[in-house]
């Protein structure tokens, strides 16, 4: 057929279902669905690809910032010191455990462990943020001393910022599943959350590598 | 099986009256005020460039001084780059890449109508400084240490920096909504060969986008600590360093030359190929070349920094990259003239503005070319000639080819047809009038003419050519009028497009002009790349969307097996609302750093709203007690049988 003899016929097609048409319903589809099905999945990744990205440029920046100074922590400056980050490199890996129960909970509508999961998870959260203070006051520099100090400071903060809006993320997320109307969409909530929590825990094993260990090592 | 429209419209459509409108999360809507905000900011930034032009006419023009002058410029670029020619892309985005792949919505409506609030609250907040005397005088890429406190003692490099924040966190969102709309909601049977065109430049632009803004932010938030809390990043004596800056800039600088260029480039496609009357010559080739753009314009940053003596091997390594990215463009424009020349090219006006996009962007690819080498570049830096080889590009790159996206698209949106007869006026001035306007400019560069002087003296003899290039712009501006006076006309008198007034290959000319509510009465699938030329008049449609909510069908991401129902949240002021918490802690932070902790509790709370579920059966799905899972895992098989 010629182009546009087949645009006339689109175009009078007609805009109301007349029955004979050819279709294929979709009616019998499920009206969600888990992981990278859905859109929020694909939301969720969008998201890590930007945090992930200011990341990995302040982790540049840190780096490229090195370069320019001969000292490193420049003089009289003590590195900042191993104790709390460690512990809460611990705390942030061991709080995979609960999230990924949380995971499963959800994947099978399981509301009673869906809560407790949720629950756990918010204690761990209230844990590794207390430490998150802690860490702050042990840096042994302040963002005003120096480029050292302000950049160390960024790399922590927007690590906090997470951490932080991950943690009241989940404690409206845990406030829903205990008393909002929930539904079974709610389940593939928690699973996005749960996506998003892995990452926020993740970027901070690289963040650590580089605030607490690369002016000991380079 | 069949559809009540109706029903369906009444459950799609906005409330009526001012509270309908501001809670509105239709794609179409939002993307209208893109595009009508974008068009108002374009106005603001051209007056801002006339007045400029009026200044340099003539050798010590009394009429405005160096401090103005330096405010003028520096909205002027600030605003082109960031509240113009960005937004407007995405502005055609958020409107036709739904409609382009058979969706009855955008993926994520409310974090989209959320996205164009903040836009608004930069724009708001931009000129509203300016208008109190503090526009950011430092340019539009504010380097530091003349932004740093002890240079710009003002709250002007502030402002700037606060602006950016705002405008990339709402394309950012916009980013994120395109890419996942183009993913996961096509229609059944568009796979991945079939996407048309515009739609993979729009996701190859938001893909930009995701990569390259979160380093202008990072960018204009290490500015403002060292102007509000005294951090050090750019502070050579505390062991910063200024080139920082530049570097996390032009990593974004460079991409966004491309991401202002590429959704250009799918609007030629795009018309190019509807008025040739085939389909487009060589898809794979522009798809790919896309792509390779992306990836080459990352590689790009250095090259906007010879003039800072970066390592010569660097340097070398960046000027290959530069003259490399020559290669895609080529490959596209070849394309694009196999594709007019085997074709029955109808000269209307779209076609009209490409034509002048072909020459104007070829003059700026010329002298891009010309820019890209090291020697040259050293001494033609920061000269006349630098503006004009921009304006060449952008100009051509994005302004040609947005002009002629609105006349495209202009029945769509409006049910009505622009005149042909004013169209061609408004070509032909605008035409004239900018090259009569910068094409002058490369040689008062080659004459050593510094940009951003408000004067100059007699004796440089730059007189003659300042004059004809202001008077350029006037033409320019008398054309840009004639375009608005016809909008204006049209909108009321034009005559009444129909669906398809261009006998176009695409889907949104599958719809009514401008389109239902629900954007398709009945969901398309398709079964080539221009469904309307070549698919057979019993194609099948898409039945069983519920009517009574928003519910859209998702798709498989490669080959659009439809996967599985979701509905769509209805109208909610919680996006608004939340824009305006956030801008009210954006704009307090410049004064107190404290505005971020007071700031964010509000921001919580209208996030919290935004997210709690409204009614308990919103989603579709069963409510509790649920006896077991009914929603599919990733790895399990879609459910229900398809025919
Ligand atoms: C509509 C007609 C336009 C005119 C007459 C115009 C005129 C000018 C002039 C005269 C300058 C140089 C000021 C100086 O260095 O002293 C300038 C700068 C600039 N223009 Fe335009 N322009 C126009 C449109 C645009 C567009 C569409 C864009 C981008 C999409 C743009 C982006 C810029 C930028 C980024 C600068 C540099 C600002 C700076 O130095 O920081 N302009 N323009």
């Amino acid at each position: 057929m010629t182009a546009p003899a087949a645009a006339a016929a689109m175009v009078g097609r007609p805009t109301r279902g007349d029955g004979g048409r050819a279709a294929i319903d979709v009616s019998g589809l499920a009206p969600g669905g888990f992981g990278h099905r859905g859109l929020m999945w694909w939301g969720t990744l969008g998201i890590v690809f930007i945090e992930g990205t200011a990341f990995a440029l302040t982790i540049a920046a840190y780096f490229y910032l090195r370069t320019r100074n001969a000292q490193w922590p420049p003089d009289a400056v003590a590195p900042p010191a191993l104790f709390w980050g460690t512990l809460n490199v611990a705390i942030q890996l061991a709080s995979g455990i609960p999230n990924h129960l949380a995971k499963k909970a959800a994947e099978h509508v399981d509301l009673r462990r869906v809560r407790l999961w949720l629950v756990v998870q918010l204690v761990f959260g209230v844990a590794f943020n207390a430490v998150r203070a802690v860490e702050f006051l042990n840096l042994n520099v302040l963002w005003n001393t120096d480029a050292y100090g302000s950049v160390v400071w960024l790399l922590l903060s927007l690590h906090t910022t997470h951490i932080l809006t991950d943690f009241l993320d989940t404690a409206v997320l845990a406030a829903l599943m205990f008393f909002g109307p929930i539904e079974e969409k709610r389940f593939v909530d928690v699973e996005e959350n749960a996506v998003y929590w892995y990452f926020v825990v993740a970027a901070w094993v690289p963040i650590y590598g580089v605030i607490y260990w690369a002016p000991r090592l380079i | 099986m069949l559809e009540d429209p109706t029903g369906l419209e009444r459950t799609w459509a906005d409330a009526p009256g001012a509270l309908g409108w501001l809670r509105s999360v239709d794609h179409k809507a939002i993307g209208r005020r893109y595009l009508a905000t974008a068009s108002v900011m374009f106005l603001f930034a051209g007056a801002l460039a006339a007045t400029m032009r009026l200044q340099l006419s003539r050798p010590e023009n009394p009429f405005i001084g160096p401090d103005l002058y330096d405010q003028i410029f520096a909205t002027h670029g600030t605003t082109m780059m960031f509240l113009f020619a960005v937004p407007v892309m995405q502005g055609f985005g958020i409107y036709f890449v739904p409609l382009m792949v058979g969706a009855r919505a955008i993926a994520f409506p409310r974090l989209v109508a959320f996205s164009y609030w903040m836009y608004l609250g930069g724009c708001i907040f931009l000129y509203l400084s300016l208008f109190l005397n503090t526009g950011p005088d430092v340019g539009w890429f504010s380097y530091p240490p003349l932004s740093e406190q002890l240079f710009s003692p003002t709250k002007r490099p502030d402002v700037w920096a606060q602006m950016i924040t705002w405008t990339e966190v709402a394309s950012l969102a916009v980013a994120v909504s395109i890419i996942t709309t183009a993913f996961k909601m096509r229609a059944p049977g568009m796979a991945l060969n079939r996407v048309p065109i515009f739609v993979w430049a729009q996701v190859v632009t938001s893909f930009m986008v995701i990569f390259a803004m979160p380093a202008v932010m990072m960018a204009s938030t290490a500015l403002i600590l060292d102007r509000l809390v005294s951090t050090h990043f750019f502070d050579v004596d505390r062991g910063g360093d200024a080139l920082l800056f530049q570097h996390l800039f032009w990593f974004f600088g460079h991409p966004e030359v491309y991401i202002i260029f590429i959704p250009g480039t799918g609007i030629v496609s795009t018309i190019v190929s509807t008025f040739s009357r085939r389909a487009m010559v060589g898809y794979l080739p522009v798809v790919l070349s896309l792509v390779s753009t992306a990836f080459i314009g990352f590689g790009l940053w250095v090259h906007h920094m010879f003039a800072t003596g970066v390592p010569q091997l660097g340097a070398s390594f960046f000027t290959a990259a530069s003259i490399m990215i020559a290669i895609p463009t080529g490959a596209q424009f070849f394309c694009w003239i196999a594709t007019m020349w085997s074709g029955r090219v109808e000269l209307k006006s779209p076609m009209l503005w490409l034509l002048g996009f072909f020459w104007v962007f070829l003059i700026g690819g010329l002298t891009g070319v010309m820019l890209a080498s090291v020697p040259l570049n050293v001494q033609l830096h920061d000269t006349f000639f630098v503006v004009a080889h921009f304006h060449y590009v952008l100009i051509g790159g994005a302004v040609f080819p947005l002009v002629a996206a609105i006349y495209y698209w202009y029945p769509k949106l409006v049910g009505r047809m622009m005149s042909e007869r004013l169209a061609a006026w408004a070509f032909g001035l605008f035409f004239v009038g900018f090259n009569v306007t910068f094409f002058p400019m490369h040689l008062l560069g080659l004459h050593g003419m510094p940009r951003r002087v408000y004067t100059y003296l007699p004796q440089t003899g730059w007189g003659p050519l300042n004059l004809l290039a202001s008077s350029g712009a006037l033409l320019m501006a008398a054309g840009v009028l004639t375009l608005m006076a016809d909008a204006v006309r049209a909108r009321r008198v034009g005559a009444l497009a129909g669906d398809d007034p261009w006998n176009a290959g695409t889907l949104e000319w599958a719809t009514a002009s401008p389109p239902p509510n629900s954007n398709f009465i009945e969901p398309p699938t398709v079964g080539s790349l221009d469904p309307l030329w070549e698919d057979p008049p019993d194609q099948p449609v898409v039945v069983g969307l519920r009517s009574d909510a928003r519910d859209v069908l998702v798709t498989h991401v490669l080959d659009t097996e439809p996967d599985h129902r979701t509905v769509f949240p209805d109208p909610s002021i919680w996006p608004l609302a939340t824009a305006i918490a956030t801008s009210a802690m954006f704009a307090g932070s410049i004064f107190t750093s404290w505005a971020v902790v007071y700031g964010s509790i509000p921001m919580f709370i209208a996030m919290v709203g935004w997210f709690w579920p409204k009614s308990p059966d919103e989603g579709g799905t069963q409510p509790w007690p649920i006896e077991h899972r009914t929603l599919p895992l990733p790895n399990e098989a879609p459910q229900g049988a398809m025919p």
